[in-house]
């Protein structure tokens, strides 16, 4: 099976830079091989201008990965002293844990940290080296509301001083709240890559509604930047590139009342260009399906 | 955008000396055997309870007869003693296997080569405080040896350690449990007994007798007691050590290889 398919992926030193995509696009394939846990079956991987396994020997290059397990029989402190000796020249252990927001926990067995405790000290492991790339896969699965903010805040903090971080996930709100730049994937395949603004933008446009009886669907559809018009009974679903022209026609022609208008949000970007229609643009398609 | 213009990335760090092979590491690892108070327990008291066992089996004369001495009873624990504590040593893989911690060691600059290094070292040392548990007890119970071939005999004993190092490394890479001493145990039973650790072979069933040279305890047991035993040196004792060490680290490697490949 191809999990991913011709990705092509530069990285500006100091970014974060979030792949999004739904279960199966190939987020963990993809971080994997930046990892050299994987190797592409064509093409190369280079990171930093050298082969994976030479940036992550070198500390160049660390992670904090969905699976990767800890001893439960150590505890934290020893967890992080046994990480730091295999490193050349690791960075304080005490700075770490301080960064990672667990200093309170050294002296706990892993095996009773909790999974958020848990994956906060795989964040201190991944610091250790002070790399200049750090990838997460998928870092807050399974925390709660609170484990997953205060996760962010620490990787926050750490990335103002210019570290580039990449993070897998299929949490929207974690994209568009955490990264300079979202990598929206699907079937293996970059889809949209840009800001959260310009990936928003991507399914482009407005939604109008209103409360309108006898709607004439011609005139609507005609009207400048409309892309598909929907009628349900009493109300009207107007997907258009210019909402002020809809806007206008539907206060000067028509009855409408209740009109609304509202911006695509990042959600519908990542359902219409991550859902598995082939059509180019599947937000419309759907739309005249249901119309008919 | 300019306020966190980083500085260029420090492409001059290098790799870790021997490929991650450090004292820290050891001495962690160390640590959590010792925590381990189940394999503790198992790898020092199991041999002193088989010493004072076949105490008492010696005094009812049944071994005296065919030559098989305290002494050679002890050495024969002492080599049980090294090969249980060095193959719970080399298993204790298999745990991290089912943690997923070797998945998180591949996020370091460990080599695996250094990682299987400390592994044996850890077990080594297990199996050499074993073989010492129990000559203290043998001296204690009044076993009687020249001081040079006390020395001797538990150098070689301790040596059996590096065998079943590499068998527990195998055996750890194999089975998929965390119960995996549980699975081995009645196999090591079976070298025992087959390898004469506890019984002189001439006293097995012909064939058992027969099956004896091919098992991996027999040569191991066979260069433990030669300081006490003397006689002709059987070179075929060596080739089974060498043979059966190498068959096992190079299963291990195989395995360990399939391991770290991700499908």
């Amino acid at each position: 099976m191809r999990a991913v398919d011709g990705i092509d992926l530069h990285l500006e030193l100091g970014e974060i830079a979030a792949l999004l995509g739904p279960n199966g696009a190939g987020k963990t394939t993809t971080i994997d091989m930046i990892l050299g846990l994987g190797r592409p079956d064509r093409g190369t991987v280079s990171v930093l201008g050298m082969a994976p396994s030479e940036a992550v020997s070198r500390g160049l290059v660390s992670a904090v990965m969905q699976t990767g397990g800890l001893l439960k029989d150590l505890t934290v402190r020893e967890t992080v002293r046994l990480t730091a000796s295999l490193y050349a020249d690791p960075r304080p252990i005490d700075e770490v844990l301080d960064r990672a927001g667990i200093p309170h926990l050294a002296n706990r067995l892993v095996g009773k940290c909790s999974g958020g405790e848990q994956q906060r000290l795989r964040f201190a492991l991944a610091l250790l080296p002070d790399p200049a790339l750090m990838a997460l896969d998928e870092p807050t699965a399974g925390m709660d509301v609170e484990g997953r903010r205060d996760f962010w805040s620490a990787i926050r903090r750490d990335a103002e001083r210019g570290r580039t971080v990449l993070f897998a996930t299929h949490y929207l709100e974690e994209a568009d709240a955490y990264a300079d730049r979202i990598i929206l994937l699907r079937q293996g395949r970059i889809v949209a890559d840009g800001t959260a603004a310009e990936v928003r933008n991507l399914s482009s446009g407005r939604s109008v509604r209103a409360s309108l009886a006898e709607a004439d669907r011609a005139t609507l559809a005609s009207l400048p930047g409309v892309r598909s018009v929907e009628i349900r009974g009493d109300r009207v679903l107007i997907q258009t590139m210019d909402s002020d022209a809809v806007a206008h026609y539907l206060f000067t022609s028509t009855a409408a009342r209740d009109v609304e208008i509202v911006a695509h949000n990042l959600e519908d970007a990542f359902l219409a260009l991550t859902s598995d229609e082939p059509s180019s643009d599947p937000l419309i398609r759907a739309t005249e399906g249901s119309a008919a | 955008m300019s306020a966190k213009l980083p500085a260029a990335p420090p492409l001059e760090r290098q790799a870790p000396p021997l490929g991650g092979f450090n004292l820290t590491f050891l001495s962690i690892e160390i640590r959590r055997l010792l925590r381990n108070r189940r394999t503790v327990m198992v790898t020092l008291v199991v041999p002193v309870v088989l010493f004072l066992l076949f105490k008492a089996n010696r005094r009812a004369g049944a071994l005296e007869g065919v030559g098989f001495t305290a002494a050679a009873t002890m050495i024969g624990i002492a080599v049980y003693g090294a090969m249980l504590a060095a193959t719970s040593g080399g298993a204790m893989v298999s745990i991290e296997r089912a943690q997923g911690w070797s998945r998180q060691l591949r996020l370091t600059p460990l080599r695996p080569a250094a990682y299987i290094a400390i592994k044996i070292l850890v077990a080594m040392l297990l199996g050499l405080t074993s073989v010492t548990v129990v000559y203290l007890f043998g001296a204690i119970d009044g076993v009687q040896m020249a001081a040079s071939t006390w020395v001797l005999t538990g150098l070689l004993a301790w040596a059996a350690s590096l065998v079943f190092a590499s068998f527990g490394l195998f055996m750890g890479y194999l089975l998929p449990s965390e119960n995996v001493m549980q699975i081995i145990s009645p196999v090591l039973g079976v070298f025992s007994l087959l390898g004469g650790l506890f019984i002189p072979i001439v006293l097995l069933p012909s064939v058992m007798q027969d099956i004896a040279p091919f098992v991996p305890t027999y040569g191991v047991a066979s260069i433990a007691r030669y300081p006490l035993v003397g006689g002709a040196f059987d070179p075929t004792w060596l080739l089974s050590v060498v043979v059966w060490t190498a068959a096992f680290a190079a299963a291990a490697m195989i395995l360990f290889r399939r391991d770290t490949r991700r499908t």
